[in-house]
């Protein structure tokens, strides 16, 4: 009797509370409109968050809410972890930050899920039965309610363990490179969702165990492991982008399983923006998403092998920083294509050193961007943006690809699979297909790089192969030093 | 009869949602994609409102309220981080001391007077 009475009463009675639920949500729709343009998205960002205390605001109002000392420590200690993480992250790092801050959203979904059954869990599985022509339920509150707070537990326990994985392979805590079952890993990964799907059905259909709750959990928790580990470090935007998505989803879904209309716009809308992002990002890679979440792409040996057609045996032309100093300086148009080489070595500073100093002698700067460039779509437009780089230089791949045909000199630094011209003249390549950019068409290429080692895809770069590239090896924020100190010393 | 239409007027804020949220999202530009990811994540940091809401439930265990601590520390850290973190990223995109806008208001002026002119006629 209680359960329904909870579920709709104190949360829906109030009207006012939901009309402030509703501002809620409409701040975070306007906010997010903000975001289209560098502008106003500062101020976007703000209006959601106005939003999210509005939303806060009305949920403590509920005339039922209690336990106020449990709830200034719950939230006392999410401000201080949150504020001390968010101050300090470095930009570099923020991929792994995103990462770790929705696996604690999807933590969140499914420990309230599991207090949800504990609480209500007893009276799931309540029928509903007709009485002279209406749908009466008894008993509980509706099989929908059910359904959402189990889907909810499942989808928050694999998003909140596989984006600690991600956030782990992105920190460099566990290896980057895929950790596979090899050939089992499809049929234990289908098991185990069979496993959790099976567990939620039972529990909906009214099996009042609070372990085999814990076990659905701990199945779904063993989902998210064996989804993302076999995933390569090359791969993780899109599945950092996949998991918002789940987290949104199963946000949305406690939504409506305690019937607030803030939780559902939102967490859906957060669900919509993953799965744009993340079809983008596939697209981008020229993978499908199924192929990426079945794993083992990105550094494996077996992709090796598949590439044999790209076994060069020509040379590769190694340069100086002088010499490369000497070949910007007569250049009348540079392009820049950063990648993640440029992130690690945190060298955007000094790439902004570099550019400056070409622009004081005339040269003309633009920096081209490839949509999965760095570890997150927008990563390098970040990274470029705190060393202060004019936001109108940053020019994204279908504006920079015409460009470089008039393009004296690219400057490769730190990217590999994105400029590989095998993506548009090897078909047997296993890139080939994915938009890249088109770095060769311009009249001579300086790739800085640390090693000959193929990159993230373990594909050899045909454009480190070509007569008009030169090699500079080293580390990306010293070699760019090297350059700008050669190039003032002209 | 009741229950249901609470869950049908729900499945359809859900399905206007998910539109808004497309419409909305595919206009963000690739450039801002990471500060976006970063916002709609702290956006689904709104579980909290879940943690705050049962919080709020009678004869809850000792169990529970550990657990629902918990998870309200997770969905603040969820909210709070991420907003700062979007906040700290897209201030980089605009803090750009840029001598610029002088030239595109000068057209208007003029346009106001006739209007003025006008209506004073009758």
């Amino acid at each position: 009797m209680s359960a329904p009475v909870l579920a709709t009463s104190f949360l829906q009675s109030e009207s006012f509370i939901y009309v402030l639920y509703i501002i809620a949500f409409a701040l975070f729709i306007q906010g997010l409109r903000g975001l289209s343009g560098p502008t106003t998205a500062v101020r976007g960002n703000r209006i959601a968050a106005v939003g999210m205390a509005i939303a806060v605001v009305a949920t403590l109002l509920n005339p039922g809410e209690s336990n106020w000392g449990l709830i200034v420590m719950g939230v006392g200690l999410g401000v201080a972890v949150g504020v001390s993480a968010a101050r300090q992250v470095k930009m570099t790092a923020m991929p792994q930050m995103v990462a770790l801050f929705n696996g604690v959203g999807g933590g969140a979904v499914a420990l309230i899920s599991w207090v949800e059954f504990r609480s209500h869990g007893s009276t799931y599985g309540s029928h509903p039965i007709e009485v002279g022509g209406f749908v009466v339920h008894v008993g509980g509150p509706p099989a929908y309610v059910a359904i959402f707070s189990v889907f909810a537990a499942i989808v928050g326990s694999i998003s909140f363990w596989g984006s600690n994985i991600a956030f782990g392979k992105l920190q460099e805590i566990l290896p980057g490179r895929p950790i596979t079952l090899g050939r089992a890993q499809q049929l234990v990964n289908l098991l185990l969702l069979t496993l959790a799907v099976a567990a939620g059905v039972a529990l909906v259909a009214g099996t009042h165990s609070e372990l085999l709750f814990i076990g659905m959990l701990i199945v779904a928790a063993l989902l998210g492991n064996a989804v993302v580990l076999p995933i390569g470090g090359a791969d993780m935007p899109v599945v950092i982008s996949l998991l918002n998505a789940f987290t949104g989803l199963s946000a949305a879904a406690t939504g409506m399983a305690l019937n607030n209309p803030a939780l559902i716009v939102a967490g859906m809308i957060v669900g919509a923006s993953g799965s744009i992002l993340t079809n983008l990002m596939a697209v981008a890679m020229n993978r499908s998403i199924p192929a990426i979440v079945a794993g083992g792409f990105g550094g494996g040996g077996a992709v090796q092998g598949a590439s044999g057609a790209g076994a060069h045996d020509g040379t590769v032309r190694s340069t100086s920083a002088a010499d490369a100093a000497i070949q910007l300086a007569y250049a009348s148009r540079v392009v820049v294509v950063p990648g993640y080489g440029m992130a690690v070595a945190q060298a955007q500073h000094a790439v902004r050193e570099l550019t400056k100093e070409l622009e004081d002698r005339g040269v003309e700067v633009s920096y081209a961007i490839h949509p999965v460039a760095g570890r997150m779509p927008g990563h390098m437009n970040v990274l470029l943006a705190e060393a202060d780089v004019p936001y109108d230089q940053l020019k994204e791949m279908d504006d920079a690809n015409p460009e470089f045909a008039r393009t004296d000199v690219s400057l490769v630094i730190g990217a590999n699979d994105v400029t590989n011209p095998a993506a548009k003249n090897t078909p047997s390549s296993p890139i080939y297909g994915m938009p890249i950019l088109e770095v060769a068409d311009s009249r001579s290429v300086i790739v800085i790089k640390r090693s000959m080692n193929p990159g993230f895809a373990g594909i050899e770069n045909e454009l480190y192969f070509d007569p008009k590239t030169s090699m500079l090896f080293g580390d990306a924020k010293s070699a760019v030093s090297e350059i700008t100190a050669e190039l003032s010393a002209l | 009869m009741m229950l249901a239409s609470v869950l049908t007027t729900n499945l359809a804020i859900l399905v206007l949602a998910g539109f808004i949220g497309f419409v909305v999202i595919s206009k963000v530009p690739n450039t801002l994609h990471t500060p976006l990811m970063s916002g709609t994540n702290a956006i689904h940091g709104i579980v909290l409102l879940g943690g705050l809401l049962l919080l709020g439930l009678a004869n809850l265990g000792a169990l529970d309220k550990a657990l629902l601590v918990i998870a309200v520390a997770f969905g603040t850290i969820n909210i709070v981080g991420g907003f700062l973190v979007t906040d700290r990223m897209l201030d980089m995109f605009k803090s750009r001391p840029k001598p610029k806008a002088s030239e595109e208001s000068e057209t208007k002026t003029p346009a106001g007077a006739q209007d003025t002119n006008g209506k004073g006629g009758s």
